[in-house]
């Protein structure tokens, strides 16, 4: 790979703005041990990802957004291998926003999709190596010896035969003369140091004694504090506004209607959501001024009973079924997810005359910079966009129409001053940008010896993706991509099958949540094969192991959780097994969960084996965090996720009727990493998919009664 | 004006006296380690110590702590904010980590009640913070080691 030496310092001048000069008095991410750096007079800054100073200081400049998934010490770690620096030296410094930071993968600064590591993997590695590479050409013309007797290790570069050595830092100014190498050598991975193994997070020390950074948390000089009162029906448009009465709240200082609502500004949140409450709004609901979940699912099922787009056909599913010895019908049902992240939205947001800057905890930099560019008359590089922590994010914190980052552009250009906009708990449950909701309809057969003969798979859900930015990638013969994935492309050597999908009218804004359409769609897919295997009398891990005979790594995490749950022996009574596997993100994922029912219906987690390979691994700690991670947040959904609507409006708004899993109800998860020196797959998104299924199917293992509906209703199961 | 202490210091605040202690913490004193998650009492985000009992801040009006000395995430006593952390390290615990101040609000109280705690005691002290990133099984475990730890030095 060819090394572009471009020094971050320029990325800055073009993203930097002239003028404001604002004294922050906050510091945007800087986390890990070493605070050195600060004092450091010269710095070595070879590329955009590494800087080193003169007091042996190693800062890593780190482009994709840290949301909890582990990216600043993962991507930290890739660099630090190759550049064979001191990892108790090194700190984590969040990117501005520039090209050199593009997700190699997207095009854009954006963190999502599972492609953080996956992404960076040989572009970090390159980064390393090249710096490593002239720390070691500095001191060998310093020596007056070959650069090949040289090599680094620990921050140090040593000469082998006669044993001298120099620091990193002590070479910045020589190693800031020697030219990019056009070539690098990369370490051989047998000699992976911190690759491979488990390793500590840098971000955790700031997370224990409160002076890590979230959005939420940034204060700039002046700043006031805004809510925004939106429409109480998403498409809903304002006809009047009283502010009399929340002007004369104590604190307010303005109240101003944007593009999204009508904004109460105040010295601090408290008085401006005072101030909102006290707001005198007439709205006109518009055309959702109606939408109610019952009679949305109606229209779900009449969509249903139509053909839809063809979205994969193999073989003949018609002929199979017609000719098949038993056919299943059964249709599955999902609702709209909140996201949710613990953080609520947030940003804060300096207009200026010429400049814009802004904090804010996103997944989405560059469409962000282009999207307050555009709300506050200005062109792009005058807009400054500084990344903080992200409290959570599961996609919500990556929104096509930056919405949350507008908001907050429009309000500070409108009072002439910086602002932090703040999202309520129940601003965040009622303001739209679910998971889509879902009905697929199947039907499947069985020949007279049990196997599957035929399957058909009409999915109706809406989507986000057509007409918008990524359309043109992500669109395919009218059919949604990422409305079907998990389903068309599902491998089981079925030899008829037939998906279809209908996009259900828009409305309701719907976005990516955390595995996507693999979210809903893994669900049906695991839970009806499971069904056709339970009706030909078979053993659902068989089943799986025969369909998946030609699918090595779907083999091999099935193999791998069925072992270490035990499946196949005995439980105590009252407990049963499901299994699931799924692929997604280019990993590949196998659950086995252990349940109980109480009488009331109750469903209790016991245990989730998770089983994975990703291919080539960075940190085993933080795979197993993410597998936690998803079985809390898919549990969640199965159990309790569920957005609704009446005429028009949210039935939920908080934590008491938008309930997650809580301590109390936490399995025991465990994660075993298959080893696997595959292609690389991601770990923020692939064990989310299994988890409902494998609940779900060993619900019915112990109960006779199959889930295809979430959340699960404990009405179903009770008794 | 309402009159209490906050990690040791006397502070004094003129503001309307229905106004959360959490956002008194924040917007007044700028104390930003207490963390807004819900404003109902309902995920625990926003933990502090009153008189050493655990409180949810967001639903505390400040008129209701006036004389009382409170402790927030930035004052916790290292006797028993430094084994807790040093747990929270050990096993990796935060993801996100914007629940981990109520998180570990909520395990000193427990700690400082209840030097060794079973789990049943964890999943009753802890049942009331949320975490989206699911690291509620770290945070067992790290809660353990912190009691083993110092029960450990007093020994």
């Amino acid at each position: 790979m060819k090394i572009v030496n471009l020094s971050r310092r320029d990325f800055l001048k073009t993203g930097t703005i002239a003028g404001g000069g604002l004294l922050l008095g906050i510091q945007i991410p800087r986390l890990g041990a070493s605070e050195t750096g600060v004092t450091s007079d010269k710095t070595f800054e070879p590329n955009a990802f590494v800087r080193i100073g003169s007091d042996d200081s190693v800062t890593l400049i780190i482009n994709h957004s840290e949301m909890g998934q582990g990216v600043y010490t993962s991507l930290a770690m890739i660099l630090a291998e190759e550049l064979e620096c001191d990892w108790k030296r090194v700190r984590v410094e969040a990117s501005p926003v520039a090209p050199a930071y593009n997700n190699t993968l997207f095009g854009i600064q954006m963190t999502g999709g599972s492609t953080s590591v996956k992404s960076e993997w040989d572009r970090l590695r390159n980064m390393g190596a090249a710096a490593r590479t002239m720390l070691v050409t500095a001191a060998a013309a310093d020596w007056s010896v070959a650069a090949e007797e040289c090599h680094a290790t620990n921050g140090v570069v040593i000469h082998s035969t006669s044993g001298r050595h120099a620091t990193f830092g002590s070479l910045v100014e020589k190693a800031a003369a020697v030219e990019a190498p056009e070539t690098v050598t990369l370490k051989d991975p047998a000699k992976f140091r911190l690759i491979g193994k488990a390793t500590r997070r840098l971000d955790t020390p700031s997370k224990l004694d409160g002076s890590a950074v979230f959005g939420i948390d940034v204060r700039v000089p002046g700043m006031l504090v805004a809510v925004v009162a939106r429409p109480p029906v998403f498409g809903a448009k304002l006809k009047s506004v009283d502010s009399k009465k929340s002007k004369a709240i104590p604190g307010v200082r303005h109240v101003v209607e944007i593009g999204r609502g009508v904004a109460v500004v105040a010295d601090g949140f408290w008085q401006a959501e005072k101030g909102r409450q006290a707001l005198e709004l007439v709205w006109d609901e518009g055309a959702l001024a109606d939408l109610d979940s019952v009679k949305e699912g109606v229209m779900f099922a009449e969509l249903a009973d139509k053909p839809g787009l063809v979205a994969r056909n193999i073989g003949d599913s018609d002929a199979a079924l017609a000719g098949a010895k038993q056919t299943l019908a059964a249709d599955y049902e999902v609702p709209y997810l909140a996201h949710a992240p613990m953080e609520p939205l947030n940003c804060v947001a300096d207009v200026r005359k010429d400049s814009c800057e802004v904090w804010v905890g996103t997944q989405s930099q560059t469409l962000d910079v282009m999207a307050a560019a555009r709300a506050a008359g200005l062109a792009p590089a005058q807009v400054k966009l500084h990344t903080t922590l992200l409290g959570g994010a599961f996609g919500r914190r990556a929104v096509l129409d930056s919405h949350f980052v507008v908001e907050a552009v429009e309000i500070s250009k409108a009072v002439k001053a910086p602002v932090k906009v703040i999202w309520t708990r129940e601003d965040d449950i009622t303001g739209g940008f679910y998971r889509p909701r879902y009905l697929h309809r199947l039907r499947g057969g069985l020949d007279a010896e049990g196997k599957i003969a035929g399957w058909q798979q009409r999915i109706v859900s809406q989507s986000f993706i057509i007409g918008g930015p990524f359309a043109s990638m992500l669109v395919k013969d009218g059919v949604d991509e990422l409305a079907i994935e998990g389903a068309s492309d599902a491998v089981y050597a079925i030899a008829d099958r037939r998906v279809e999908w209908h996009q259900a009218p828009n409305g309701v804004p719907t976005l990516w949540w955390r595995s996507v359409g693999h979210s809903a769609n893994a669900f049906v897919v695991e839970s009806f094969l499971d069904e056709l295997a339970h009706a030909a009398g078979r053993d659902p891990l068989e089943v799986r192991r025969e369909l998946l005979k030609d699918q090595p790594r779907h083999l091999r995490v099935l193999d791998r959780a069925a072992k270490e749950a035990g499946w196949g022996k005995p439980l105590p009574e009252g407990r049963a097994r499901g299994i699931a596997v799924h692929a997604s993100f280019g990993s590949y994922v196998a659950q086995v969960a252990e349940v109980s029912v109480s009488k009331r219906g109750e469903v209790r987690v016991h245990r989730v084996v998770c089983a994975i390979d990703c291919g080539p691994i960075v940190n085993p700690d933080t795979i197993a965090a993410q597998m936690e991670g998803s079985v809390v947040f898919a549990l969640s959904a199965a159990l309790y996720g569920e957005i609704t609507f009446e005429k028009g409006r949210v039935q939920q708004s908080n934590f008491h009727d938008y309930p997650v899993l809580r301590f109390d109800e936490m399995p025991l998860v465990e994660t075993h990493i298959v080893q696997s020196s595959d292609s690389m797959g991601g770990v923020g998104e692939p064990a989310v998919p299994p988890v409902a299924p494998a609940v779900t199917n060993a619900i019915f293992a112990l109960t006779g009664q199959r889930i295809r509906r979430l959340p699960i209703d404990p009405k179903q199961l009770a008794g | 004006m309402i009159r209490f202490k906050v990690n040791k210091e006397e502070q004094e605040v003129t503001i309307s006296p229905d106004t959360p202690l959490l956002w008194v913490l924040r917007d007044t004193f700028g104390m930003n380690g207490t963390k807004f998650g819900c404003g109902q009492s309902l995920c625990g985000a926003c933990t502090v110590h009153v008189d050493g009992k655990a409180v949810r801040s967001c639903v505390t009006p400040v008129s209701d702590v006036a004389g009382t000395a409170i402790t927030t995430i930035e004052g916790l006593d290292p006797k028993l904010g430094g084994p807790l952390k040093d747990a929270w390290i050990a096993e990796d615990v935060p993801q996100c980590g914007y629940c981990q101040s109520g998180q570990i609000m909520a395990a000193a109280a427990l700690l400082r009640e209840n030097a060794s705690p079973s789990d049943a005691d964890i999943d009753e002290a802890m049942t009331g913070i949320i975490c989206r990133c699911g690291t509620y099984q770290r945070i067992r475990r790290a809660i353990h080691r912190a009691a083993k730890a110092t029960s450990e030095v007093a020994k």
